[in-house]
């Protein structure tokens, strides 16, 4: 397994001499920390590792350009890197684009797919490994990586799964467990120097919401649609009212939760950016005595962030399904109720619903 | 503004692998662990209950053998109770074997004696009779020469011999 690692890595990286030279003569351009940090923070279509005087090491992925009419291209994006053009293609600010206007959509291996694709080997090599544990010590205690990890399963399991759906929990346990993890491994992989900021990324946050809405939607039982279209005790003249503030309310759920898991991480990564910054800023080496205290202090509270972030799209997720899975309370029979409680017992306890609301801000 | 464009490629590639990632996990290890993790919770519940049985059972046996116990020591009491009673009566009813015997006994005795008593005494009768005829006739042939005396004589015989 480590060495299929090294290999894929290997090929992933394939560092390449850029071998530009430092422009002599010229003045060296101005420090431009806000450029800096938006273009460590934004998506990419090469993988820059680092630069030197001798040049940058960088890898190239496949640019895969679709054009309607014109067909699929697929090339390396060293091609179209540093403001060269190829064929009909160029990167402007790092969006794909052609030279004659025309439309063209973007289906490259950017720098976060290729870490997407990377941390998706690693959590399934991660749990494919636990997994086996788990069928080679059958009824015993867990050993090394499933003893760590087997806490937070059966974390998600008990205190978010069970209290916050209800005795329906089993049947969107893997999606549960699928996003904490997903979102923890990648919100704990950006953190590594020189990885891709994926879960800070608006694309990534919003395929995820968007499939806890549609996993919502289609548990959604006549109880949660009553709720929507036909509000209990509301009188029938404010139904106009109520019933698009419900709509409403079904899109600014999984919006919230795009936002807040990308706001968290990518402000987490500026304030580091930001004061290391500040060092090329001030072009003082001293100036590290304030950045890197700041700096490492930032990361450490960002080791705890991601965790935490994790948590909360899952609680958060895991609650809006128990809404919509959720029985009436009239017609709910004694035996789940005393298993389960009813969802305001549920909501108060252990839950961080109050911080979730709020982390944003404190951000 | 790109930082919160959401771009169209990544979103793809992202709903690919994420939900690749999903079917992946899903079946190799959510299932597995879901799976083992319930399985021993069960085992672990199972265990728990049975050693709760066990206790139960154990305090019930416990019970039983002091019902036993108690059981067996009254039924030895009543044994007991019931031997002495036994060799009580035994006891009584020997004593008053042995007494009627001995009664008995006594009584032959007493009657042997009496036999035996009037036996003698009718030899001492008899004899006294002898005695007294021989005492008798030597006196006659001394005092029967005074036919006075000879009356006198057979006077106070006859006096005592009713008085007898």
């Amino acid at each position: 397994m480590k060495r299929l690692l090294s290999i894929l890595f290997f090929f992933l990286t394939l560092p390449v001499f850029a071998g530009e030279p430092a422009q002599s003569g010229e003045a060296p351009k101005a420090f431009n920390a806000g450029e800096v940090i938006l273009h460590h923070v934004a998506d990419s279509h090469e993988w820059h590792w680092f630069s030197t005087d001798n040049g940058n090491f960088v890898s190239y992925f496949p640019v895969v350009a679709y054009q309607p009419g014109k067909g699929l291209s697929v090339f390396f994006s060293d091609k179209i890197a540093e403001g060269k053009s190829y064929k009909n293609f160029k990167l402007d600010d790092e969006r794909l684009t052609t030279l004659d206007g025309s439309k063209v959509y973007d289906f490259s291996i950017t720098k976060n797919v290729a870490a997407l694709a990377m941390s998706s080997l690693v959590l399934v090599l991660v749990f494919a490994s636990v997994a086996r544990g788990y069928r080679r010590r059958v009824g015993r205690a867990p050993t090394g990586l499933q003893s760590f990890l087997e806490p937070f399963v059966v974390f998600i399991r008990d205190e978010v799964g069970k209290k916050s759906i209800g005795p329906k929990y089993e049947r969107y346990m893997p999606y549960l467990l699928t996003v904490f993890f997903f979102i923890w491994f990648n919100n704990l992989l950006g953190l590594t120097p020189g990885a891709a900021n994926l879960t800070g990324n608006i694309a990534v946050t919003m395929m995820l919401a968007l499939l806890t809405l549609v996993i919502t939607l289609f548990s959604g039982n006549k109880n949660y649609w009553g709720h929507i279209f036909a509000p209990p005790g509301v009188p029938w003249a404010l139904y106009i009212i109520m019933v698009p503030v419900e709509l409403v309310g079904i899109i600014v759920k999984p919006f919230s939760l795009m936002v807040r898991l990308f706001a968290n991480i990518t402000a987490g990564h500026i304030i580091i950016l930001s004061f290391i910054s500040l060092i090329f800023i001030f072009r003082s080496a001293t100036a590290g005595l304030l950045s890197v205290p700041f700096g490492l202090f930032i990361s450490v509270l960002e080791l705890l962030v991601a965790i935490l972030q994790a948590y909360i799209f899952t609680l958060l997720t895991a609650m809006y399904i128990g809404s919509a899975v959720e029985d009436h309370h009239e017609t709910a029979d004694g035996a789940h109720a005393d298993d389960f409680g009813t969802v305001e017992q549920r909501q108060g306890g252990s839950n961080f619903a109050h911080l979730a609301q709020s982390d944003v801000a404190a951000h | 503004m790109s930082l919160i464009t959401p771009e169209f490629g990544l979103l793809f590639w992202q709903t690919l692998i994420f939900l690749l990632l999903f079917l992946l996990l899903a079946k190799f290890a959510w299932k597995p662990i879901l799976g083992s993790l319930k399985e021993r919770e069960d085992s672990i519940e199972s265990a728990l209950r049975m050693a709760d049985q066990a206790k139960i059972e154990m305090q019930q046996l416990k019970a039983g053998n002091e019902k036993l116990l108690a059981d067996a020591r009254l039924e030895r009491d009543r044994m007991m109770q019931e031997a002495t009673n036994m060799a009580n009566q035994h006891r009584e009813v020997e004593k008053a074997r042995a007494t009627s015997e001995a009664n008995y006994i006594v009584q032959q005795a007493r009657e042997a004696i009496q036999t035996e008593k009037n036996a003698a005494l009718a030899e001492v009768k008899n004899t006294a009779a002898q005695l007294s005829l021989d005492i008798a006739e030597r006196i006659l042939r001394r005092e029967l020469a005074d036919p006075a005396a000879q009356t006198q004589l057979v006077d106070s015989y006859l006096k005592e011999v009713k008085l007898n």
